[in-house]
């Protein structure tokens, strides 16, 4: 593959498929189903804690 | 018994062939650091024929309590220690050049001693000395607390400790010896840059390891930040330091890159290094430390998410902004200025994921120093990931670009950011790590909070006029089209910013000494009498009921 074609691939295809990539996890802690598995992941820190 | 004797055998090969090649050195710094090789691998060979308990010494020196079986924290205790101890270095280091610069008689006319020399000293010394000594030990204490298991592959995680403090020793000797491969923090030459390319795949398999083994279903989100610096930090070594040796016995190699595209490598690989190990490792620091200081969970735990992956597909395409103006294609600069102004979003909203954290208990910054350092840490972080952006448009960089503003820049996020947060990790880990009660002095650290935070003014003002001054004297055309200053004369004119910046410097310094006193006694179990840092006056005279007076 040339360098030109490398090139036109990363800014077509390969931009359109990072940026659905990009949105894809970022909305992916936002479907309904992961409030409360969020919840429980921001307090996993503070079970059962040898240190206080 | 044959075990013993198979390593012994190993180490004393080992010491033998750096030995040999000590001798067949092609130039006199290469044979310097195979003896310093050679006299690691005896100390690696005495270690394992006297069958000394080290584990012990070391507690004794340092002391360390004995280790319960909990956790895996020795290595965690040596990092700290080693932090400190590189941080005394790296800091004096700074303060010295900065001296140099005002004062350039100070490079003693040794070639040893030269700012060309000393700066990589100090840069190298700051950033992985310190900086990453402090990441090492507390990515190994977030991931074995958040995964609840025990560290992975423990003999691996001490030699990650030792093998990284062999990397920082031949670096630093050899930048005074004059071996460097001369890219922006990358210096070592190739044979140091393989060395830490096998500590840092050991790194990673104990982190990766670890969190295999964990016990908790979810990954906490603050080892995706440890796993991406580990992971981003081993691909830029590799493809920044890819060259081609002189000598298999010498120092000298040569880049495989040429031109603009080694141009192009370093600064891919020099602004990621500031993404990945100065940003990506202290944000882990920051997302597991904030919210166990604060006694609160993280304010969203879904913003903490949308950073993370901003950072990861945002930083990689910023390092182009440092080459505004120069043979890099246009379209290129423009690619490296558009990314890092998209940058300051994702930054900011971390920056007040952290914060916000505190919400409900904003008192704390009132009477918890060591959250206060934690604030005054992501506040730098907030404005030089805004100062940043602001620079690398190309209409700011045609005038702050090759000046000093640069410097200040890179120390109010050094200083400012990657320095406070890891005071306050290391405050908050000390008493628990040795099992006291709480630290030496809080006060201390109040003391430390504010000579570091006045520190970081004096140098960051200093610099911004001193940056603007130079980029404005260097471009100030007379009526006839001639410059109107000389380059000496804006050096000239830098004297009193650079004393100003010096004396920021020293508070800065003294008060990492303050914090270095301070856990000093903490490890000796002491604990200072002081007054607490707030109280809550009663004042039992007003504490009645208005009587009501009848009117006369």
């Amino acid at each position: 593959m040339s360098y030109d074609a490398l090139r036109h691939f990363a800014d077509s295809w390969g931009l359109l498929a990072m940026a659905l990539l990009f949105l894809t996890l970022i909305a992916w802690p936002f479907r309904p189903s992961a409030r409360a598995r969020n919840e429980e992941a921001a307090n996993m820190i503070f079970k059962d804690d040898e240190h206080g | 018994m044959d075990g013993l004797v198979t390593r012994a055998g190993g180490w004393l090969g080992l010491t033998l062939l750096a030995l040999v090649a000590a001798a067949l050195a092609v130039d006199a710094p290469f044979a310097v650091h195979m003896v310093i090789v050679a006299l690691a691998c005896f100390a690696m060979l005495w270690a394992t024929v006297t069958r000394a308990d080290y584990g012990a010494i070391a507690r004794g020196i340092f002391k360390i309590p004995a280790d319960q079986g909990v956790y895996d924290d020795d290595p965690i205790r040596w990092g700290v220690v080693a932090t400190l101890f590189w941080g005394i270095a790296g800091m004096a280091a700074g303060l010295f050049i900065a001296l140099q610069l005002a004062f350039p008689a100070l490079n003693l006319n040794l070639e040893y001693t030269t700012f060309g020399r000393l700066r990589p000293l100090h840069t190298s010394a700051v950033i992985f000395a310190f900086g990453g000594n402090a990441l090492i030990a507390t990515s190994f204490y977030v991931v074995q607390r958040t995964c609840r298991a025990r560290l992975a592959f423990p003999a691996l995680a001490r030699f990650v400790f030792w093998g990284y403090q062999l990397f920082i020793v031949l670096a630093a000797t050899g930048y005074l010896m004059g071996v460097t491969a001369a890219k922006e923090y990358a210096e070592p030459e190739w044979y140091v840059d393989l060395w830490l390319t096998i500590v840092w795949v050991a790194y990673l398999a104990v982190f990766v390891g670890t969190i295999v083994k964990r016990r908790e279903p979810h990954i906490y989100v603050a080892n995706w930040f440890y796993l991406s610096f580990i992971v981003t930090i081993a691909m830029l070594h590799i493809v920044n330091n890819l060259s081609m040796p002189a000598s298999l016995l010498g120092s000298k190699s040569y880049a495989a890159f040429a031109g603009v595209q080694d141009a192009l490598t370093q600064w891919w690989y020099g602004h990621n290094a500031v993404g990945f190990f100065l940003t990506a490792g202290f944000l882990a620091m920051m997302y597991y430390f904030v919210p166990k200081q604060a006694e609160r969970p993280v304010y969203s735990y879904r913003l903490s998410i949308i950073h993370f992956w901003s950072l990861i597909f945002l930083y990689i395409w910023a390092g182009p902004h440092h080459l505004h103006y120069t043979a890099l294609p246009d379209w290129a600069q423009t690619l490296g200025m558009v990314f890092s102004v998209i940058l300051w979003m994702p930054s900011w909203g971390g920056m007040i994921n952290g914060l916000m954290t505190l919400n409900g208990a904003w008192d704390k910054i009132r009477t918890d120093p060591i959250i206060r350092m934690m604030v005054m840490a992501l506040a730098f972080y907030g404005m030089s990931t805004f100062e940043g952006p602001m620079m690398s448009i190309k209409w700011v960089n045609s005038m702050s670009h090759y000046t000093d503003w640069t410097i200040g820049h890179v120390h109010s996020g050094a200083l400012g950011w990657n320095g406070m947060i890891t005071f306050a990790c290391v405050y908050y880990l000390v008493p628990r790590l040795w099992g006291r009660p709480r630290l030496y002095s809080l006060r201390m650290v109040n003391w430390h909070f504010w000579l570091a935070t006045v520190g970081i003014v004096f140098y960051a003002a200093s610099m911004w006029v001193a940056g603007i001054m130079q980029g404005l004297m260097w471009r100030e055309y007379g009526a006839d089209g001639y410059l109107v200053y000389s380059f000496a004369e804006s050096v000239a004119a830098m004297h009193p910013m650079y004393l100003i910046r010096a004396a920021g410097g020293a508070m800065y310094l003294a008060g990492f000494l303050i914090m270095i006193a301070n856990v000093w006694a903490t490890l000796g179990g002491k604990v200072r009498a002081e007054k607490p840092m707030t109280e809550t006056p009663y004042n039992a005279a007003a504490d009645r009921p208005l009587v009501p007076v009848p009117a006369e």
